[in-house]
């Protein structure tokens, strides 16, 4: 039996990016509020401290700040004529655990989505006909627009001290900068990061191919910066460790350096670590909710009761605490009925591996995402007249730091151990580099999420099932986008390139990305999402997902936290100056 | 919802009343209530536990030759520096198979194990260091039935090369163990304890990190990140320290 707690105004599930936001806004606001976290406290001092935050060991390999699946993981399978199975240990995809979340271990991509990209269907049927989809493609259009999120984009960006170039400046293109980029009320925060060989020689290069380059809007700080919470974060040093890793040197937007030590000065928010939310409560009209259950780590369950009830965890574990408390009809991939777990959607990244013949390259030296990029080839930049596909990305130069345990380049062909091996290793790591095409992922009938009939995790709740596969529409835009980057890395002259379009099947063994999207979306139909236009459930109004990746209709081309962080400031301005006064659906 | 009371905070009060409070909680174990500031408390950050010389903490004696040959090979001696022994991969796999990694710690581990697609990932039961123990056994057997009573350690390395070769193919099959996955784990580890940092007993003196130029745990590049095509000067640094820093053992 749980022991119930004293009331709050606001409880909420996790205390990643848009926890911290969320708690920060409304403890401003006066709310009384709680988050809780299933993972530890986390801070730069004692995680991730510069004495030995540069281990490749513990943290890329080990996985030392990411979830343990023992606590919790997913089941898979790639359609549902296979029964799915538990992911054992993480490796396709690595979901954040503890205090910052996603945020602590993020490499710092913060890209806006294209205005095209927020009213997708229509405009992909406008320019290209009602028949140009495939019939169980199930994008839909974002019920926010472009126009109505810029300024909590720029106020994401802002508080992050987002480094970059603008290239459209309230509709004035900007040289230097991307120009298919929406507008822009003002310029990035802070100037673009320096950039390494690598980077200057694909940015020569695309640029000659007819192409234009720009540095990557990157949440790593070219300047030390005071943000508008008054925090300081420090300049990066280039220090290579990033992806998967904690900055020790507060370079690195996250909550530990943009959020937390501001808001902990409020006494009215405390924050409840090492304790798991199991489910949203309830009352008896199912159209409220009471609270949270949650438990801690001696096994003893908790009653935390509040008004409102945001859900703030990583995107795949929004959708199962969603269906694990019985909020909205969950999905059914055989019928296409239901909402909750719809619209499962990913990334499909590929690569093209160069090796120059004789440089001097230093890919050590690195941001999580300093490089050059070109969006010549995202979203509808493109004609797709006659393509046989929708969809794009990003491509180009980045470099996130070449440890040597898992990149270490050799020519195609070469063993892979011994003597051959060793100097091959010696002789390459210098030379060689990778360009790579980060490519939309967009939503269909048979991509989906729900409750697995057999695998159950520590507290014997049902694991979430996920069925998924690359689809044709998908493999052929990154054929495509890969032999576009193919023509630029050959415009480098290096003595040898192997390019590498994303086929199927889906594996979830192999690194890709934590871009998991979906689930729990949001649109302006109950029938087709989980959440309206304010991130909050179409069935129980005080239940608000304030812009998890979960609640994306699709996934576009760019990576998803620039997008997290403008719904998150979204959400919480619609809660303070619609909901607080009028407690009920904002829709 | 009539109960949220939109307060106007007074920062004064607060500030006077800034008593930080961290309370463990009234609940025992890790979970705790964290209001008033950033916790931080001397003392509470976990660096990695260097690896010392010593006895072996996993392997058996024969199990130790036998690695310690087979590392040798994977990664072999040559002008450009130490192979896989000198530079303690095998003290590095020990060590990693005596702690959380051999015991598959944190892992999800519970029944029932059914095979699946290769897309789906490893579901067999056995920890690493489970794996270890059935794999080097089975090879131990392989090689004394078809090397005439020797041991892996005994052979020329034109014959150990065939051996791992052929464990690598799967053109050896051993008994009850899968042998291509155990190579595959076996060089996994082993490429791991030549570039990790040496705190951890591979990489003797950085030597994986000089073979490639890798300058290691260095902090700082902001002179050096667009200084293009110059070799960056300085030698490889682990979080220990240098090894020139560091007497030997």
């Amino acid at each position: 039996m749980a022991r119930k707690l004293p009331r709050k105004d606001v409880v909420i599930v996790g205390l990643g990016w848009t926890g911290s936001i969320l708690a920060y806004e409304l403890a401003k606001a006066g709310l009384d509020v709680v988050a809780i976290e299933r993972g530890p406290w986390r801070d730069t001092a004692t995680d991730f401290p510069p004495a030995y935050a540069q281990d490749e060991l513990r943290y890329a390999i080990r996985l030392d700040l990411f979830l343990r699946p023992e606590q919790e993981t997913l089941t898979f399978r790639n359609n549902a004529s296979q029964s799915a199975l538990p992911i054992r240990s993480f490796a396709g995809f690595l979901p954040g655990n503890g205090v910052g979340g996603a945020g602590v271990h993020w490499n710092g991509q913060t890209w806006r989505f294209l205005p095209t990209d927020f009213r997708l269907r229509s405009h992909l049927e406008e320019r290209y006909g009602k028949n140009a989809l495939p019939g169980d493609m199930t994008i839909q259009d974002w019920p926010v627009s472009y126009d109505e999120l810029e300024p909590y984009y720029d106020r994401f960006e802002k508080l992050c001290g987002t480094s970059g170039k603008a290239g459209n400046l309230k509709g004035t293109v900007q040289p230097g900068g991307n120009p298919f980029e929406g507008w822009r009320s003002s310029d990035y925060p802070n100037p673009p990061l320096k950039q390494g060989l690598g980077a200057a020689l694909f940015a020569e290069a695309a640029h000659k191919t007819g192409h234009t380059p720009f540095p990557q809007p990157a949440s790593n700080m070219s300047e030390a910066y005071v943000n508008p919470l008054g925090l300081k974060l420090g300049q990066c040093t280039y220090c290579g460790f990033c992806e998967r890793f904690g900055c020790g040197n507060y370079a690195k937007s996250s909550p530990q350096t943009c959020v937390l030590p501001a808001l902990l000065r409020f006494p009215n928010f405390s924050a409840q670590t090492e304790s798991e939310v199991t489910k949203i409560n309830l009352d008896s009209t199912g159209k409220r909710a009471t609270g949270v259950t949650y438990v801690d780590t001696s096994g003893e369950e908790w009653e935390q009761p509040a008004d409102i009830v945001l859900v703030c965890a990583f995107s795949l574990f929004n959708v199962r605490l969603m269906l694990l408390s019985g909020i909205g009809q969950p999905y059914d991939g055989a019928t296409g009925q239901g909402v909750v777990g719809r619209n499962y959607a990913y990334q499909t990244t590929s690569g093209v591996s160069l090796i120059l013949k004789d440089k001097i390259l230093n890919p050590f030296i690195a941001t999580g995402a300093h490089g050059m990029m070109i969006d010549d080839y995202n979203g509808d930049n493109f004609d797709h007249s006659g393509l046989g596909f929708v969809g794009g990305g990003y491509m180009g130069a980045g470099q996130t730091g070449a440890r040597p345990i898992q990149t270490r380049p050799v020519p195609a062909g070469t063993p892979k151990w011994g003597a051959q091996w060793k100097k091959a290793t010696a002789e390459t790591y210098q030379r060689a580099f990778s360009l790579s095409t980060h490519g939309s992922s967009y939503s269909y009938k048979d991509c989906y999420l729900d409750l697995d009939p057999t695998y159950k995790d520590r507290l014997g709740r049902p694991l979430m099932r996920m069925t998924f596969d690359f689809h044709d529409n998908e493999l052929k835009m990154s054929a495509y986008l890969t032999a576009r980057l193919a023509e630029i890395g050959r415009a480098m002259d290096p003595a040898e390139m192997t390019a590498s379009p994303r086929k199927g099947p889906y594996n979830v063994n192999i690194y890709q990305t934590t871009h998991n999207t979906g689930g729990t979306v949001m649109g302006a139909d109950p029938a087709n999402s989980v959440v309206n236009r304010y991130c909050q459930s179409w069935d129980v109004h005080n239940v608000f997902v304030p812009g998890g990746a979960s609640v994306f209709p699709q996934n576009h081309g760019y990576n998803p936290t620039d997008t997290v962080g403008a719904l998150a400031y979204w959400t919480a301005d619609a809660i303070k100056d619609r909901y607080l006064k009028n407690p009920g659906p904002l829709v | 919802m009539a109960n949220i009371v939109v307060r106007s905070l007074s920062r004064r009060s607060f500030l006077a009343s800034t008593a930080a409070l961290i309370v463990a909680g009234s609940t025992p174990g890790f979970a705790r209530t964290i209001v008033g500031r950033m916790p931080w408390e001397p003392g509470s950050a976990t660096p990695p536990v260097q690896v010392r010389p010593g006895p072996w903490m996993f392997f058996t004696a024969d199990e130790a030759a036998l690695v310690e040959a087979a590392v040798d090979r994977l990664i072999p001696p040559d002008d450009r520096g130490p192979g896989g022994k000198d530079a303690g991969c095998a003290v590095y796999i020990d060590r990693q198979l005596a702690g959380p990694y051999g015991g598959a710690a944190g892992l999800y581990m519970r029944p029932p194990f059914m095979p699946g697609a290769a897309t789906q990932g490893y579901q067999l039961p056995g920890s690493p260091a489970a794996r270890y123990r059935a794999g080097l056994l089975a090879l131990a057997d392989h090689v004394r039935t078809a090397f005439a009573g020797k041991t892996f350690r005994e052979l020329a390395p034109a014959d150990q090369d065939k051996v791992l070769g052929g464990l690598e193919t799967g053109a050896i099959v051993l008994k009850d163990v899968n042998g291509a996955e155990f190579f595959a784990l076996l060089l996994q580890n082993t490429q791991e304890g030549f570039f990790a940092d040496p705190v951890y007993g591979g990489n003797r003196d950085m030597a994986g990190w000089k073979l490639v130029g890798f300058p290691g745990s260095r902090y700082d590049y902001r002179d050096w990140v667009d200084q293009h095509d110059k070799a960056y000067p300085l030698p490889p640094v682990s979080i220990m320290g240098r090894s020139d820093w560091t007497v030997r053992e």
